[in-house]
């Protein structure tokens, strides 16, 4: 089954915030924002802005009439600065006027003086300087300390890989009415609609069923809109509540660049040992976060990434710590992966240094510690259905990994100016929010007496096709046609107090209660059946709008049906909780049991260097993933290549840069590039691999929205390989992404250059003289 | 007033719009069709993309464009078409159905622009030529997709291009309207144009010179980098519009010269056989400079007067040892080598009233090479960490002219005087070249920015130089 908005969407007919006809008394606001990185506000004149034509009044703390706060996690970030300014971009006031181009006008007749206080841009600094949000974490098994000492061989490093832009098609963007008696209906591009509910009620000071959110879908999110599509909202609230009227923000590209937070920084240092079998024996890692100026979600990512620290290795003795560092950056966000790809980034580099100094292939090592069924990891969950190994040798069977390496080899040996470099990526990532207490959700269902169905449930349909599962799953039991069945929007009045769609989780939870919910709905209409039909219950089924009685199709049609029951006063509606079972976690011993289960898979990446340039392309990517039984395989397809081109932008040419005093520089889609079609692999094949699936997943069909984006990572030692091919004095680096810059400057590094450039000037913007010419 | 007439989807236009808001906002927010998105503002996204159909005695010609960075008065006479366009009534087009039989559309955001461009690449497509996996991702390369990871696209694309193997050439718009492409209404936009022009020529309007204002006049060709830039200014302020204005237009060679109107595009350029034939490499350049519909608007007078160290035309341009030809606002002309047109840092030689008016170079003979190289982020749709190019002349293996010229590695782009002067009287040779790469570190001054640190590009700017040597010869440069 396709995407059930592929009609409207290739029609251009399907409607997002921006495209609402708005009341004929609607305003719209503008964020006025802050010009420095770090600093008190000393004063702040806005009446320059207040006297132009079309102004309506500008919002600042003052007129918070509930608290000034926003921060979920931790109650770190005002809504809107108060005293002093901790990023780049933060928001300090809210202009709203009669349109946006006069807002814009207002904006730029503010003026502000701030006092400049010290910046930190990086983590390093932050750690050295004391500065964190909270205390650091640390996963141990075994004993990491004392196994090093048996090891054969011990390796330490250093390790970066920088944030990511979402860069979700539609920027960030809400609309807001007022209604009546106080209530305000919120429209907004969020994936956590709760959120957005609930700090709108706190900022506004009035009970959270005076706000009303409504989310009918969004042009992606990637994890962007799960905390931070919440301020504008808040923001648009606020200005309905003083004026009464109708206020739309949607943020330009380069406010929205500006202002929301991005994928974590992350800079690591680790210590690996092995013995001569290859096998690693300790792993010990310090993981420092970008965190940003404020919590946001960060203790969460910071979680995840100890959880993913090991891979989908087995290591003995672990020990993982991690400080969520303080920084005056735009407050760091979700994105596809949670900090999961910012832990495997780690040991994939350790993994490679280890090879390359004992002379082996870095896929020999890979291939020796691959978890195994009951192994340990260092969260004391035990590998179950454990498809690691399994779908690491189905790749390198399927995709004759033999032929694709010598072929590789044969060519870098007939060609001086192109290389070739191959790499292996297997993943394990865990579902379940790791916040124990966020895995449940609703659906509410109702059954109209003309035999229509809608459906409602906590999910939040942002490209990811939910709701085309969520439909399936309802169709599944009805067993009515497609086109009776409607999706409805994601709305806090309907399905309440929800998790937001995140975790690669909400197919799964949301899907479970839809799934409890039709069946509490065909039980009832059984027993109708059973009595209209003078049958018994067990003989009744529903099939092609129809009702079967020992699977005959009896004369009872759906429609009668459900017309029956009205008369005989049958609920037709149906509301129903699930909570995911089994699982829980115990953060004072750091162990438990946080994953619903894990998701296997392995990439076969192959590039070709241009030597001359130092820019590449990705011939293949080639991977066997284990979907468990997908219940949609076109869809999951799309997900694991949507995601695949994600990690390797983030891997390759996604290059955030801010400079030395906190202002972004990458500001733009001219400076800040993601895939095209031509940064695609030319090739990507997906084979899923056959496994059991998990009961915990809707229909077996396991979660699919994160994993893969962690075969890009791949892609990174692909292109080192590449370079070492070329020139064998390349030091090995550890500095994602690979821009063709540094391509460029391993290829022809010299062996007194390594040194020097260790790591990585390019990105270390802190020490950069930065000028833009354009 | 002036009033600007076009034809938008089905529906005659006239509007005393300001000729200077974006199409896009035209479209939006005055006509309220919601189905062309707003991305990005800079034309790097392709979520606004719409076609512009212009009437060429009869025939209208579809080109696409990024309608964020276009000005409402450049639609004056033309037919635009957005995704509602080419919607049928009850039914998805072949496009559109090839997108969805492919799961090619996730969240849906950049759904319509993909679709439109792909319109296009079908209105363009001669048909019955053997089909190239890689022609309709061409078409869509100004398009950003953040979801598919852009297989599922191509897929789609693809199938698009098998349909479009069965066009018959000679009846493009009735065989598309036949099977599906477009709504009807199609057949009817070109007599419709040609009474439009009719009724203008009467002289009811003149539309590209919307609110003149003395003094403070933007001159506008078809936007672009202008837009990116100011578009917020441009639509409150006076602006002339060049787009129709004849005589900056057209391609022409005499006496061994060849001549460009400054109102040239990128896609001029290429679709011109004559240039063809003196760069035979000219469509994998000029893929490299932008992405389609860039190519359709950006100008090369635009290209110049942005003055970008490291404008891609300015530096193909400079390598042809070109001459500007520059309108004085008298009425007469000057001209300059275009090396002496910029002066400094987005400084250049252009005098108040005066306006570009062509540019012109020495054709090639056989012994004339030319190359251009361009390094990026990312190699398509991006601007230059340095780019390249040069004109070598050789006779009897010894070079006997020459030009370089590098962008992004100085404050203008940067013609290499000395050396190019080091090569005269040279063969080509792995030596000579390592030779004059030291010579052009001595006249390069990069500075680090967001796009490479200095070493970076001084290395980039030495490996190009090669790579124009390495391309062009590759016998005498052999071991590269």
């Amino acid at each position: 089954m396709k995407n059930i908005d592929s009609y409207t969407h290739v029609r251009g007919e399907s409607l997002f915030v921006n495209d609402l006809i708005l009341r004929h008394d609607a305003l719209f606001g503008l964020c006025f924002d802050s010009p420095v990185a770090h600093g008190k506000i000393k004063s702040v004149d806005y009446s320059k802005a207040e006297a132009l034509e079309g102004v309506v009044k500008i919002f600042t703390h003052q007129d918070v009439l509930g608290e000034n706060q926003i921060g979920g996690i931790i109650a770190d970030e005002p809504l809107w600065a108060e005293d002093e300014v901790h990023f780049w971009g933060q928001p300090i006031a809210f202009i709203v006027a009669k349109s946006e181009a006069i807002a814009k006008k207002a904006r730029a007749l503010i003026n502000i003086e701030i006092e400049k206080l010290p910046v930190i841009t990086t983590a390093k600094e932050a750690k050295e300087k004391g500065s964190f949000i909270n205390a650091p974490r640390s996963f141990n098994l075994g004993d990491a300390k004392a196994a090093f000492a048996d090891c054969d061989y011990v390796l330490e490093g250093e390790t970066f890989s920088n944030g990511q832009e979402h860069l979700y098609l539609e920027t960030q963007g809400c609309y807001a009415v007022p209604l009546e008696n106080g209530t305000i209906k919120i429209t907004s591009s969020t994936q956590g609609p709760t959120q957005v509910q609930k700090t709108a009620a706190r900022v506004l000071g009035i009970p959270m069923h005076k706000i009303e959110v409504d989310v009918i879908r969004l042009g992606g999110g990637f994890g962007g809109k799960e905390d931070q599509a919440t301020p504008w909202a808040v923001m648009a609230a606020v200005a309905v509540q003083h004026l009464n009227r109708p206020v739309k923000y949607m943020l330009n590209r380069h406010d929205d660049m500006r202002m929301t937070g991005k994928r974590h920084p992350y800079t690591s240092f680790y210590k690996i040992g092995l013995n001569k079998e290859l096998k690693i024996k300790a792993f010990t890692v310090e993981f420092l976060q970008n965190a940003g100026a404020a919590a946001d979600l960060s203790p969460a990512i910071a979680e995840r990434t100890l959880f993913h620290a090991t891979n989908s290795y087995f290591v003995p003795n672990v020990s993982t710590t991690v400080y969520s560092c303080k920084t005056n950056l735009p407050p760091n966000t979700a994105f596809r992966g949670f900090g999961g790809p910012q832990g495997m980034f780690v040991i994939e580099s350790a993994i490679a240094a280890a090879a390359d100094q004992i002379g082996v292939n870095r896929r020999a090592i890979q291939e020796a510690n691959l978890l195994s069924e009951h192994d340990e990891f260092s969260y004391g969950q035990i590998a179950r259905q454990a498809e690691a190994r399994n779908s690491w040798f189905t790749a390198k069977e399927r995709f004759d990994l033999e032929k694709i390496e010598a072929e590789a080899d044969s060519f870098n040996q007939k060609n001086k100016r192109f290389k070739k470099g191959v790499s292996l990526m297997p993943i394990c990532f865990g579902i379940s929010f790791t916040n124990t207490p966020m895995n449940h959700a609703r659906a509410l269902i109702h059954i109209y007496q003309d035999g229509s169905v809608g459906v409602s449930t906590g999910a939040v349909e942002m490209g990811q096709s939910v709701n085309t599962k969520m439909l399936q799953v309802a169709q599944s039991i009805f067993n009515i046609g497609y086109e009776k069945i409607k999706l409805e929007t994601t709305n806090t009045t309907r399905v309440a107090n929800t998790s937001p769609s995140a975790a690669s989780s909400t197919a799964d939870l949301n899907g479970k209660a839809v799934e409890m919910a039709c069946n509490s709905l065909i039980g009832r209409l059984t027993t109708v059946a059973a009595k209209s039909l003078s049958c018994e219950e067990k003989d009744i089924s529903f099939r092609e709008d129809f009702v079967f009685v020992k699977n005959k199709k009896s004369d009872l049609s759906w429609e009668e049906l459900v017309g029956q029951a009205m008369l005989e006063r049958v609920a037709l509606s149906e509301n129903a909780h699930y909570a995911t079972p089994v699982i829980h976690f115990d953060k004072t011993k750091e162990k438990g049991h946080p994953f619903a289960y894990h998701v296997y898979g392995t990439a076969i990446t192959v590039v070709t260097v241009d030597c001359l340039r130092g820019i590449y392309e990705i011939d293949t990517v080639k991977i066997v993933h284990d979907f468990g039984k997908s219940m949609n395989l076109g869809i999951d397809l799309g997900q694991v290549e949507g995601a695949l081109a994600q990690g390797i932008g983030w891997m390759t040419l996604e290059e955030i840069a801010y400079d030395e005093n906190g202002r972004l520089l990458s500001n733009a889609l001219s400076t800040y590039k993601v895939p095209d079609i031509f940064s695609a692999p030319k090739t990507i094949e997906t084979i899923p691999l056959e496994t059991e699936g998990s009961e915990l997943a809707i229909k077996k069909s396991k979660a699919v929205g994160e994993p893969p984006l962690m075969y890009g990572i791949g892609t990174y030692f692909a292109i080192q390989q590449a370079v070492k091919a070329f020139n064998p004095n390349y030091k090995l680096k550890f500095h994602a992404p690979f821009t063709p810059e540094k391509v460029l400057m391993g290829l022809y590094e010299t062996e007194e250059q390594n040194h020097v450039r260790q790591n990585g000037k390019t990105t270390d913007s802190n020490k950069k003289e930065i000028r833009v010419r354009k | 007033m002036d009033m600007i007439e076009f034809i938008l989807n089905n529906q005659r236009i006239k509007t005393s719009a300001h000729a200077g808001i974006t199409l896009l906002d035209f479209i939006r927010d005055h006509q309220q069709l919601k189905g062309t998105k707003t991305g990005c503002r800079e034309g790097d996204c392709g979520a606004c993309t719409i076609l512009v159909g212009t009437n060429n005695e009869g025939r209208v010609d579809y080109q696409t464009i990024t309608s964020c960075i276009s000005p409402l008065g450049n639609a004056h006479g033309k037919h635009i078409v957005t995704i509602e366009g080419i919607n049928l009534p009850k039914e998805l087009n072949t496009v559109q159905q090839a997108m969805a039989d492919n799961y090619a559309t996730q969240c849906g955001f950049c759904t319509p622009g993909f679709v439109v461009s792909m319109t296009g690449f079908a209105l363009n497509s001669a048909g019955t030529e053997p089909a190239e996996y890689h022609r309709c991702n061409d078409a869509v390369s100004g398009n950003i997709c953040r979801c598919t990871g852009y297989k599922s696209i191509e897929k789609a694309g693809f199938q698009v291009e098998k349909k479009l193997l069965e066009k018959n050439g000679n009846q493009q718009i009735e065989w598309l309207i036949r099977e599906g492409f477009i709504p009807d209404y199609f057949a009817t936009i070109p007599p419709r144009l040609t009474a439009m022009k009719r009724e203008q020529s009467n002289g009811s309007t003149a539309g590209s010179g919307h609110s003149y204002q003395p003094g403070t006049i933007t001159n506008v060709a078809n936007g672009t980098d202008l837009y990116v830039r100011h578009a917020d200014r441009l639509a409150d302020e006076a602006v002339r519009l060049l787009g129709n204005e004849k005589d900056l237009k057209g391609i022409s060679f005499s006496n061994g010269i060849c001549t460009l109107g400054a109102n040239t595009t990128a896609t001029e350029m290429q679709e011109h056989p004559q240039l063809q034939a003196i760069f035979p490499n000219l469509k994998k350049f000029l893929k490299l400079v932008s992405s389609e519909p860039i190519r359709n608007m950006g100008t090369l007078g635009g290209n110049f007067v942005n003055a970008s160290p490291i404008g891609d035309m300015s530096v193909y341009f400079l390598a042809l040892n070109a001459t500007l030809t520059i309108g004085k606002a008298d009425g007469t002309e000057r001209t300059i080598p275009f090396q002496a047109f910029h002066k400094n840092y987005k400084e250049y030689d252009l005098q108040s009233g005066e306006i570009l008016k062509s540019i012109s170079f020495k054709s090639f003979s056989k012994n004339d090479y030319f190359n251009f190289e361009k390094v990026c982020k990312r190699t398509h749709l991006d601007i230059a960490s340095v780019n390249a190019a040069g004109r070598i002349t050789v006779e009897n293996h010894q070079i006997t002219d020459a030009h370089f010229s590098v962008g992004g590695a100085a404050p203008i782009p940067k013609y290499l005087a000395k050396t190019a002067a080091f090569l005269i009287g040279k063969t080509v040779d792995p030596k000579t070249v390592s030779e004059a790469t030291e010579i052009l570190q001595t006249e390069i001054s990069p500075i680090s920015d967001v796009r490479g640190t200095a070493e970076y590009k001084r290395l980039l700017a030495e490996k190009l130089f090669l790579a124009h040597f390495v391309e062009l010869f590759p016998a005498e440069m052999k071991g590269y």
